[in-house]
């Protein structure tokens, strides 16, 4: 068969977002692949040079709408360092809580995407009914499902209200037993799952660390590294958990680390409100920033998620950069992609879990 | 008057030869006599070869009528359960949401009929057409109760295998003259699939054949009706006889041809509105049909406790059938097409020889009398 270039993209149903990957193939094999990206590109980083610095938390909600929360935590992050605010000890607490379930209700968001991309809607509909949860949670926190505007410069909006420690164990509980019970049966029993997923995608160490790549997807290809615990922010320090890292580096290690990341979370949430006092959740911060830089990254759930801020003395950031760890992750797909199937691009880029919000920005 | 009850065809060959034959009379009680002007109408009328066509044209029209529902009733059923599955409720429009396939079949019917531009247009036309034929023609093969079928050929196995197997021809045709790569793919993707997966079929078909001798369904029901249901001796070609159909009606984890995340949706991308909607019915169709051949085959067809008509039965035992090809689909993830191909010549295709050699053995042995 003659080869050809396929365009998966930028409106095809096994990319989540605006975003396209030309491959070029021979039969079905793929024998060259192209990530085209900028479709979603929305002038952020030039947007926001025009917005008060409490103006920015809202919009960087929108960067991610699976993670909006670590977005805005980071920005709060960036402004914070550059600001030299100190944030009161509960607000700390109440950050890593909330950002881990966050991260539980985005690692959800990627598991029933990586559902219908094997064509799977059972996993699709129980990884959404358990998200649901966890949406529940945040929207009883916060007012809002999925964009937040929670995060302050100086601590986060408001406290939890009442029961929401009850709540929150409750659903950790249930998505607990799901993990090991529901979820193990339906994929890491599953030969049908292992065939697509295992042995394909694979992603070496070395191309790795040398694209880039970060997070749960630099996790599965046996990197140990993490930067809650290496580089520790918020309240992280005082939390003992677990690194998961794989070995393997395809598609089914990238599954298995988030998998365990999610148990993980929930390890950490449980611990956070051990660990939680009371006190004051907000400190007033300046309105204005002074001369100067900070950068501040966290552990998104998708990988290494950086804010750099440029401050001018006015209420105003003078450039505000983002980092975003899919914008450099997506640069690996054609390192992941080539040599195998067409039929396994869903499986390869569906564990990379996308998000074309922040990708493009 | 005394009507013919014992087929389907025969039935309404003697309703309507009864029916033309009343008309005639009326027109010449009316006086439309030999020298009316209308009198050659009044005898085409009663010709035996007019009645012959009409009866074969009611016949084809009730088939297409009971095809479109049957297609209906398992989406609906498939909806339902499927919906158990996952933990929803899953349709609910109208008496049990029976009414929601019914409000998509008249919503594809009115949607505009859009053919691709660079489409090769009459073979785009003509795949559907083809594909549609061939599925709604096994509908006729396939016989309900003893006396209800359309056609009782002697060799009617073979002939609807035959006619089952003429399916990847017009997915080739409607890949290919669709004018895009995902059809084009998906479409000898299907061819593919569906040629490999005959074989395996053909072979549990081939040891149903030795145990009962005949290839003729209402002999084999009778042959299982006298002795043993064959999915008792014959278990594992039941098994193998169950994936390969359900690889054969392209349904999850083998619904390659038509996976939605690599391919949009295969060979039926370029198809829209009422072409689409045909489509999907005539697959739930095969389907439907894969299992009233494996409860034909495997579970005795129409035979059962007489407190219910056969062809109750006969539908009962398909529906079970199906509904193990819904759990199958909840449970699935769609797999890939070598891990497909491999799986068919490495391990079914074992399997049926297998079944083979355990019909011939049961056979020279005579076990049990058979």
């Amino acid at each position: 068969m003659t080869e050809m270039w396929v365009n998966m993209g930028p409106q095809h149903p096994f990319n989540h977002g605006l975003w396209n990957l030309r491959v070029k193939l021979d039969g079905e094999k793929v024998i060259d692949a192209e990530p085209v990206v900028g479709y979603l590109h929305r002038g952020w980083e030039k947007m926001v040079e025009s917005r008060d610095y409490q103006q920015i938390i809202p919009m960087s909600d929108r960067l991610c709408y699976c993670s909006a929360l670590t977005w805005s935590h980071v920005y709060v992050g960036a402004v914070e360092k550059l600001m030299e605010v100190e944030v009161p000890e509960r607000a700390q607490w109440i950050r890593v809580i909330t950002i881990e379930i966050q991260r539980l209700a985005s690692h959800l968001m990627w598991l029933a995407a990586v559902g219908t991309d094997l064509g799977s809607y059972t996993i699709f509909l129980y990884a959404m009914r358990e998200r649901e949860l966890f949406l529940d949670l945040l929207t009883n926190l916060t007012g809002a499902r999925m964009t937040y505007n929670y995060m302050r410069i100086g601590g986060v909006r408001n406290d939890f209200p009442e029961n929401f420690e009850r709540d929150t164990l409750r659903a950790c509980d249930l998505l607990e037993k799901r993990i090991k019970g529901e979820y193990y049966q339906l994929m890491d029993m599953n030969s049908a799952f292992r065939l697509r997923t295992e042995n394909n995608g694979y992603l070496s160490k070395e191309d790795a660390m040398n694209l880039g790549v970060t997070g749960p997807n630099m996790r599965g290809s046996n990197v140990d590294f993490d930067l809650r615990r290496d580089d520790p922010y918020e309240k992280y320090d005082e939390v003992d958990f677990e690194v998961c890292v794989e070995e393997a580096g395809d598609s089914f290690a990238r599954y298995r680390v988030r998998m365990r990341e999610m148990l993980v979370s929930i390890d950490i949430i449980r611990q956070g409100f051990q660990k939680i006092r009371a006190g004051p959740v907000r400190v007033k911060a300046p309105r204005t920033a002074p001369v100067g830089t900070a950068f501040y990254h966290v552990e998104d759930p998708r990988g290494e998620s950086l804010m750099y801020v440029i401050g001018d003395g006015t209420n105003q950031p003078y450039r505000l950069k983002v980092r975003s760890p899919i914008f450099v992750t997506v640069s690996a797909a054609p390192k992941m992609c080539i040599g195998y199937k067409m039929a396994d691009i869903p499986a390869i880029m569906g564990t990379v879990d996308m998000c074309v919000g922040e990708t493009d920005r | 008057m005394m009507f013919d009850y014992s087929g389907l065809y025969q039935f309404l060959y003697s309703v309507s030869s009864w029916l033309l034959w009343e008309v005639g009379r009326i027109l010449g009680f009316i006086g439309i006599d030999s020298g009316n002007i209308l009198y050659p109408i009044r005898q085409f009328l009663v010709d035996p070869q007019f009645v012959y066509f009409v009866a074969l044209l009611l016949t084809a029209l009730i088939y297409l009528v009971a095809a479109l529902l049957f297609g209906i009733q398992f989406i609906w059923m498939e909806r339902k359960f499927l919906g158990r599955f996952m933990d929803r409720r899953g349709t609910s429009v109208g008496f049990l949401g029976f009414f929601q396939n019914f409000a998509d079949a008249f919503k594809v019917l009115l949607k505009a009929v859009i053919t691709p531009k660079d489409a090769d247009k009459r073979v785009y036309q003509f795949a559907i057409f083809a594909i549609l034929a061939v599925s709604f023609m096994l509908l006729g093969l396939v016989p309900w109760d003893i006396n209800w079928y359309a056609v009782n050929v002697p060799l009617a196995l073979l002939l609807g295998l035959a006619v089952f197997s003429l399916a990847p021809f017009a997915l080739i045709l409607a890949g290919w003259s669709s004018n895009n790569k995902y059809t084009l793919i998906g479409g000898i993707r299907g061819a593919a699939q569906l040629i490999a997966y005959e074989v395996p079929l053909l072979l549990v078909v081939v040891s149903v054949i030795v145990m009962t001798g005949t290839l003729n369904f209402n002999e084999m029901v009778a042959w299982q009706q006298g002795n043993i249901i064959l999915f008792i001796p014959l278990f594992i070609g039941a098994l193998t006889f169950f994936i390969a159909g359900v690889a054969e009606s392209e349904r999850v984890p083998f619904d390659l041809p038509e996976a939605e995340a690599e391919l949009v949706e295969g060979w039926q991308t370029e198809y829209g509105s009422l072409g689409w909607g045909l489509v999907m019915c005539a697959d739930y169709l095969r389907a439907f049909i894969i299992c009233a051949l494996f409860s034909i085959l495997f579970l005795g067809g129409w035979t059962g406790p007489t407190f219910l008509p056969g062809s109750v039965w006969m539908l009962a035992k398909a529906a079970l059938v199906f509904f193990f090809m819904i759990w199958v689909r909840a449970a699935m993830v769609r797999i890939r097409t070598d891990q497909l191909l491999k799986f068919c010549w490495n391990r079914l295709l074992p399997l049926a020889v297998i079944n083979l050699a355990v019909a011939v053995l049961i056979k020279i042995y005579a076990v049990g009398g058979w």
